[in-house]
């Protein structure tokens, strides 16, 4: 800004008015020429926001390398086909060790040969831990990008139309809501069997009702907008209003509750392999593995206490939810969908 | 609308849902295989195949799924929630003895809850930003990402195993209402409170430190009043209106996490009783569980948005 404010204009006299005093004055707003000339999409600034929460990249560090143990912890082969060949975890997660090596027994603690001890049936808890990642976190993604896709369109669709149509949607919606999230779970879990498949099927029949309430929510208010009007007038289909207008507008609270929401899923998947009715007993899965070492804990001390098998499967679940959680509280903040108030509760059991 | 004419239309909206509730178990819990005749007959293989059919048309397990539905809900409407096949109890009676004690349970978490939310949450708000507010912010955010039976199962081994405290499990020949059971209830009931409270303590901070911005908070410490009463009288009144909103839509959670903790604890209430009865597919007991729970929590929720309606005189329903 080096241009000179003229205090003279035309024949008109502006007295008492110093030029120099509007240019040394704080700039009222931090727009600059530079600034102006293209403006930042809301993902763009929200990438940008959460890029300097400490917090959140903490979270995205933790989950990234959970990840990365869970699927390079043993290789992965399609169909006889190699193609992961790297194997980080020290043993294989159900191989019992004392059959090779008599050395190690039931309930080691932990040394240089286990990091993390061995389990009530001789297994190396390390390695377990790592491959137990699989099921959980791969559970937790395909579940969220089940149920957030499905509630979504059932939502739209729920809240686009309205009327009768909306009535009876969210009658059932609110149904689901009346069943307790782990109950249903447990209930359809215990009726299908245990298994992966059986657990994606049951997470996913119980979460997609939260975010069809959210997405409703949502379109119920952007449908009041001047620009789905003006797209309804050019004559633009249903579909086309509802999947390009609104639904990309009710991202950023879909997007919170979803991250949050993985965190949900994991604690419950565990939560059922605690009660022995997700994955077959003897699973390296975080939660089984709970249940296995929880009998030798009531039955009282015995000599020495096993705290390994107990601390470390759960803190590896413990931190991959705070993570998770730490994750979607940023984005949270970076993508302002406070006023939603879809990022208070967090994801929890 | 007025107060009573949105409660009286919220009840009337109950009923609907609560057919799709005992609808959707129903259909669960039938079209899959296996019901406890099965468990009989696998427990006697002698047992002949019209002997079966007899058992199965005494616990009305016999015809069309839909006619099965109609006698069941014809029984419950005259309050007969049938009985528990194995063991040949009354289903009512069998919730009736296990509900004290999962409300005893969750009542301690509720309130070990709010005690530990509502001071935390007020003093992060009033510190906002300083290092007294990160912490307990990192402690809310623990309280939420700990997995309940974890932390149940932790605090078995530093309560029971290392300070031999409590016993590992609390004994079962004393009655509820005794006091010494309020010590046993410790360790289960932190269990079960502590992700409440954690949310509960995130909502008070938010609620409070939006609030501590409005302009009365400005015109009340301009007027001279004292900080603390500034707090604790005016703005404590108006952000505590979330936070009891909240409170009453955790109970699904605690009943959720009572199911958890119960299992963990051996502790004999409805949660514990589920968990039994879905492993021998009591199907009587698991309809009137859950359409129990059902009603419990629209109840809960009912009584969330009341209070929120009540607490708020803005608010108005309609």
């Amino acid at each position: 800004m080096t241009r000179k404010i003229s205090a003279e204009r035309g024949r008109i006299q502006i007295t008492g008015f110093d030029p120099e005093q509007v240019e040394q004055r704080e700039p009222l707003s931090d727009w600059t020429e530079d600034s102006g000339g293209e403006t930042e999409s809301r993902w763009q600034r929200g990438w940008h926001r959460f890029k300097r929460n400490r917090t959140a990249l903490i979270g995205l560090t933790v989950v990234a390398l959970l990840s990365l143990l869970a699927i390079f912890s043993r290789p992965i082969s399609v169909m006889g086909v190699p193609i992961q060949p790297f194997s980080l975890a020290p043993y294989d997660p159900t191989e019992i060790l004392y059959l090779q090596d008599p050395t190690v027994g039931v309930y080691d603690p932990p040394s240089m040969q286990n990091l993390m001890g061995t389990d009530g049936s001789g297994r190396d808890l390390f390695s377990r831990i790592l491959y137990g990642g699989r099921y959980s976190i791969s559970i937790g993604f395909v579940v969220v990008a089940i149920t957030a896709a499905f509630g979504t369109i059932y939502g739209a669709i729920s809240g686009y139309y309205g009327g009768w149509i909306d009535e009876i949607m969210m009658r059932f919606v609110d149904t689901i809501f009346a069943f307790p999230f782990l109950v249903m779970a447990l209930i359809i879990v215990a009726m299908l069997g245990g298994g992966y498949w059986q657990l994606v099927l049951a997470f996913s029949l119980v979460g997609w009702a939260s975010y069809a309430r959210l997405i409703r929510g949502e379109v119920l208010k952007i449908k009041e907008n001047e620009y789905v009007m003006a797209a309804k007038a050019l004559g633009a289909r249903d579909k086309s209003v509802i999947f390009r207008h609104i639904v990309p507008n009710a991202m950023p609270p879909l997007l919170v509750v979803a991250s949050l929401n993985i965190g949900t899923v994991v604690i419950g998947v565990a939560a059922l392999g605690f009660l022995g009715l997700g994955m077959p007993p003897g699973t390296a899965e975080w939660g089984t593995m709970l249940d296995q070492t929880r009998e030798t804990l009531i039955q009282g001390p015995d000599g020495a206490i096993p705290w390994w098998a107990t601390v470390f499967p759960g803190l590896a679940i413990f931190m991959f939810v705070m993570a998770m959680n730490m994750i979607g509280d940023g984005i949270n903040d970076a993508l302002d969908a406070q006023e939603t108030g879809a990022g208070q509760q967090g994801g929890g059991a | 609308m007025s107060l009573r004419r949105f409660i009286l239309k919220r009840f009337i909206s109950i009923i609907p849902i609560l057919f799709g509730v005992s609808v959707i178990t129903f259909a669960l819990v039938h079209l899959t295989p296996g019901d406890p005749i099965d468990q009989m007959v696998g427990l006697n293989p002698d047992m002949s195949p019209s002997e079966e059919a007899q058992l199965r048309a005494r616990y009305g397990l016999d015809g069309p799924i839909w006619h099965q539905y109609m006698t069941w809900m014809e029984n419950v409407l005259t309050g007969d929630f049938g009985e528990v096949i194995s063991s040949g109890r009354d289903v009512s009676e069998v919730i009736m003895t296990r509900l004290p004690e999962t409300i005893a349970l969750g009542l301690f978490g509720w309130v070990f809850g709010l005690i530990i939310a509502i001071p935390t949450g007020i003093y992060a708000a009033v510190n906002k930003d300083q290092l007294g507010d990160t912490v307990s912010r990192f402690l809310a955010l623990s309280g939420i990402s700990i997995p309940n039976f974890w932390l149940g199962l932790m605090l078995i081994l530093i309560g029971s195993m290392w300070l031999g405290w409590w016993p590992v499990l609390a004994p079962s020949r004393l009655p509820l209402y005794h006091p010494e059971m309020l010590w046993y209830l410790v360790l289960p009931g932190i269990t079960i409170g502590t992700a409440s409270a954690a949310a509960m303590m995130r909502v008070m901070r938010t609620s409070m430190a939006e609030e501590l911005n409005k302009e009365y908070v400005t015109a009340a410490r301009a007027k001279g009043l004292p900080e603390r009463q500034v707090v604790l009288k005016h703005v404590l009144r108006n952000s505590l209106i979330s936070v009891v909103t909240l409170a009453a839509t955790l109970t699904a959670s605690i009943i959720s996490g009572s199911v958890v903790v119960e299992f963990v604890f051996n502790w004999p209430g409805l949660g514990m009783e589920l968990v039994n009865a879905i492993e021998q597919r009591e199907i009587n007991l698991i309809m009137a569980i859950t359409l129990f729970v059902g009603v419990i929590i629209i109840i809960a929720n009912l009584v969330a948005d009341i209070l929120y309606a009540a607490l708020d005189p803005r608010i108005r329903y309609d």
